[in-house]
């Protein structure tokens, strides 16, 4: 299993539902996020491009944040995702110097936090919390080794981007009709 | 958290087959059991409906004994169909605002001072049952007036009804959807409705003029709208902002603000001319064909070109693009619609007669036509019946369809025709929801009465005699909202948690005092369920079922024409009027007629206010949970103005209106997204309220440069549009 994030760009607003359904959804501590929404003009008037993107931890497939945790608390876990064990997290930041997408903060209690990836949501069959909020129907989650996947579907049919490939990651995170 | 960081990460290409190359590289540690975290936020869940806005999405909110813990859309529900907008996600920090009115409170300083103590229900209840009674004794009934906003309203209409006024006004009306409301009724007999009754999601052309999609959040419209967008449809914004809508569409049009008619009138004489109209919906269902095609032949591209300052050739093509997809072809009405007075009515007249010649209205794609559901009503005694409202005299505004917020306010200040002594204001802050704010603070200190109900002490509180603090709208029972959309039905709000302190629903107010007016006989039950449980009964519904689901949907009815809807107008000639006979005989233009604004004056800018996708009018601002978010409490300006006026992307400046109104200071943003002549303000920021400890100071106050408004003579709407701001450094 490979879960996977696809997120349609045209279709998203950027309203920040995804945010507040997230720090609802995990507790997340006052000033933290776990996703957050970029917006990016392009262009001069009236040639203007506007490009909007719900973000968050990329769970990537080869993660500086893994590599660099000294006691093994950031993982992989066997759906692919990346996770933080708090038991064996020191709060040392090194995870979080070495992530290329800031994706990381530190929890009030001591450990580092991040997107989970709702899977103690996915693991019982329902979406994530900003999928399952989103208004526009922009986010999409769902495992890359079924062939038969709505994300594999709509990863066959081009038009496919993630952020900062060039930090060399292999993020999981991605983004459809960025070109309009 | 360096959240600049994130901000600058841009996007890169990356295709699939390198992301599926890779193989996981498990670690030693994905062997080991990790435990799988469960934030435990999945709690009892209780169906109810939102009221962040007026859309009144269905939710489930999520308790844990008695807390809330989370709000998500209820799947059941039509205008939320699961999903939920980040407002009514956010709500919970609206329940568990530290700020929030927990304890009735008595003016002790003079109008206006803020100042109050801490009464009893009893005591405050008796203070304003012993002024009503007074004031009925002194003056008549009528002569207290309601301001309000939302669902929980209807009890204090129902009491105020029954002691005897009928000035209700709500500054959604004249200060909002008025003029859109007129024309529609005007032209098809029928208003386009709250929600919109629009087919977005089958629409294969969408125009959009003003109207910012997604960044106003009316869920259902915009799940419908993102549908269209993905599918394809043939999107066109007109808009002086590149809104989120506009960098969606195939074309933007960046129009000279104010000149909208102009465009309308051009894209009508076009497919009028060139005999791209529905011919068969036009001769089978519309009147007045003949005078709006003589009167449209002036109005060419060229002509709009010069007001809108938008290429002929453009507006062309775009009117043959809408006219090629009709009848799935539509002109999107627009809510806030009182932009320039004068204008106003004419140039929805003219959106509402462009979709009458695509033949949108009962189409799908287009305009819906939904059944509703009939309810039965509790039975309680007539009202008396009370004087006409005295918002209008001399025959003013003649087509408005409810008293104006403005009127009633003018009443109160100069006792025409009648004084207005009291008022009860409900769930609205006139002091930024009315325009000319000198005006409010004027007729507010004419008043013998000023009584607020609310969830949060905004300004309004400051001058009221009494403040009352009402249970939100996650704490209490409201009366049941009837659902007219394509799946009609009828949804319930009851309460989530407890409300905090001694916050009250707002039937139980509106019972206590009916009890102390002598009005009981209006108030035949004991509590809201009760009266709920009657009210189901009475109307045949399953109340367990509709507590247990938040829902019950009516038969499914056609909608539009292609399922078998016939098509009727309740208009006087049983058709869709293109020429109004209506207006004619009231001394009014019978078509369309375009009014070209004030020009900006030299070294102002036009000031324009909008929404923000977190935020609903100045409600949200104080919310700690939506504070996180992005602020949007800045204030647009084009960047190469901005660098001209040696102004860097985040300065801080003041804005000065052109009656020497000074703003709080704000931050600009300095963006390629706004023509040069006009700056944008997103509306409800800059509160001045001790109360709102959050929000006090965040932002500047559109509302409060609003000194000048250009009253539509139809229906007396107050078009707001018309001022003018420029900037001051702030040192």
């Amino acid at each position: 299993m490979r879960r996977v994030m696809v997120i349609d760009m045209k279709r998203c607003v950027g309203c920040e539902a995804c945010v507040v359904a997230c720090k609802t959804e995990n507790r997340v501590p006052e000033g933290a996020y776990r996703d957050w929404v970029v917006q990016e003009t392009r262009g001069e008037l009236p040639a203007l491009e506007l490009l909007i993107r719900s973000q968050r931890c990329n769970h990537c497939t080869n993660a500086p944040c893994v590599a660099n945790c000294p006691t093994g608390a950031s993982f992989y876990r066997k759906d692919g995702t990346v996770q933080i064990d708090r038991d064996l997290c020191t709060g040392c930041r090194a995870c979080m110097a070495s992530c290329p997408y800031d994706a990381r903060y530190v929890h009030p209690e001591g450990f580092v936090d991040k997107c989970t990836l709702c899977v103690h949501r996915l693991d019982k069959g329902k979406p994530t919390a900003c999928e399952e909020v989103c208004p526009t129907s922009a986010i999409l989650t769902g495992d890359l080794d079924d062939p038969s996947s709505l994300v594999t579907l709509r990863l066959k049919r081009g038009d496919v981007s993630v952020v900062n490939a060039e930090a060399g990651t292999k993020p999981n995170v991605f983004y459809v009709n960025g070109a309009g | 958290m360096a959240l600049s960081r994130r901000r600058f990460l841009s996007l890169s290409a990356g295709t699939l087959a390198a992301a599926a190359a890779t193989k996981l590289a498990f670690t030693g540690s994905a062997l080991a059991a990790h435990p799988t975290i469960d934030p435990g936020t999945d709690g009892t869940v209780v169906s109810s409906i939102c009221e962040v806005c007026f859309w009144k999405c269905g939710i489930e909110a999520h308790a844990k004994g008695a807390q809330l813990i989370k709000i998500r859309g209820n799947p059941r529900h039509p205008l939320s169909n699961g999903k939920l907008c980040p407002r009514g996600v956010g709500a919970v920090g609206l329940a568990y605002d530290p700020d929030r009115l927990v304890k009735p409170l008595l003016r002790v300083g003079p109008r206006g001072s803020d100042e109050f103590k801490a009464v009893s229900w009893d005591e405050a209840l008796a203070f304003i049952a012993g002024k009503l009674d007074e004031l009925r004794k002194k003056y008549g009934p009528e002569t207290v007036a309601l301001f309000n906003h939302g669902a929980g309203a209807s009890w204090f209409k129902h009491l105020l009804s029954a002691y005897g006024t009928a000035n209700f006004g709500a500054p959604s009306f004249a200060q909002c959807r008025g003029p859109r409301d007129v024309a529609f009724d005007l032209t098809f007999g029928a208003e386009p409705g709250s929600p919109e009754v629009l087919d977005i999601g089958s629409s294969d052309c969408l125009v959009l003029i003003g109207s910012h999609l997604g960044e106003n959040m009316h869920n259902t419209q915009v799940q419908d709208f993102a549908d269209a967008v993905a599918r394809g449809a043939d999107l066109i914004v007109v808009d002086p902002r590149f809104s989120t809508a506009a960098s969606k569409a195939k074309t933007w049009l960046p129009i000279r603000p104010g000149t909208d008619t102009a465009l309308l009138l051009a894209w009508i004489h076009v497919i009028v001319g060139e005999q791209r109209y529905n011919r068969a919906y036009v001769e089978k269902y519309t009147t007045g064909f003949e005078e709006l095609q003589k009167a449209v032949v002036a109005y060419t591209p060229e002509w709009a070109s010069a007001e809108t300052g938008l290429d002929a050739t453009m507006i062309r093509n775009t009117a043959r693009r809408i006219a090629g997809a009709a009848p799935a072809s539509l002109v999107h009405p627009g809510r806030h619609a009182s932009w320039y007075g004068a204008d106003d009515t004419h140039r929805s007249r003219a959106i509402a007669i462009l979709n009458a010649l695509l033949g949108s209205w009962g189409h799908r794609g287009g305009f819906f036509r939904p059944s509703g559901m009939k309810l039965a009503k509790v039975p309680t005694p007539a009202y008396p019946k009370p004087k006409p409202p005295a918002d209008r005299v001399d025959g003013e505004a003649p087509f408005a369809l409810e008293p104006l917020a403005q009127g009633l306010r003018r009443a109160t200040i100069d006792g025409k025709p009648y004084p207005i002594k009291g008022w009860f204001v409900y769930g609205t802050n006139l002091i930024q929801a009315l325009p000319q704010r000198e005006e409010t603070l004027k007729a507010i200190q004419a008043l013998e009465l000023l009584v607020v109900v609310d969830v949060l002490p905004a300004e309004i509180a400051g001058y009221a005699d009494v403040v009352l603090p009402e249970a939100s709208y996650l704490e209490r029972f409201d009366d049941l909202v009837p659902i007219a959309w394509r799946r009609s039905g009828v949804a319930l709000r009851q309460p989530v948690i407890q409300p905090p302190g001694e916050a009250k629903a707002g039937w139980w107010i509106a019972r206590e005092l009916g009890k102390r007016l002598g009005l009981e006989a209006y108030f035949p039950w004991t509590d809201a369920e009760s009266y709920l449980r009657e009210r189901c009964k009475l109307s045949g519904l399953d109340y367990e079922a509709l507590a247990r689901d938040g829902v019950i949907l009516a038969p499914e009815k056609p909608t539009v024409v292609e399922d078998g809807l016939a098509l009727s107008f309740a208009t006087e000639s049983g058709k869709i009027e293109l020429y109004s006979e209506k207006l004619k005989k009231a001394g009014f233009d019978a078509l369309p007629v375009y009014k070209r604004p004030d020009a900006v004056p030299a070294g102002y800018f036009r000031l324009l206010y909008g929404r923000a996708p977190g935020h609903t009018f100045g409600r949200t601002t104080n919310n700690r949970l939506l504070g996180e978010l992005n602020h949007h409490d800045r204030v647009w300006i084009n960047a190469k103005v901005a660098k001209d006026m040696g102004l860097a992307d985040g300065a801080v400046v003041r804005l000065i209106n052109q009656d020497g109104i000074k703003s709080a200071p704000l931050q600009i943003k300095a963006t390629e997204r706004i023509r040069g002549d006009c700056v944008f303000m997103v509306h409800g920021w800059g509160h001045t309220a001790k109360g709102l400890r959050y929000a006090n100071g965040r932002g500047a106050d559109d509302s409060e440069l609003v000194t000048r408004v250009n009253v539509d003579p139809v229906m007396g709407g107050t078009g707001m549009r018309v001022n003018f701001v420029a900037l001051q450094r702030e040192a």
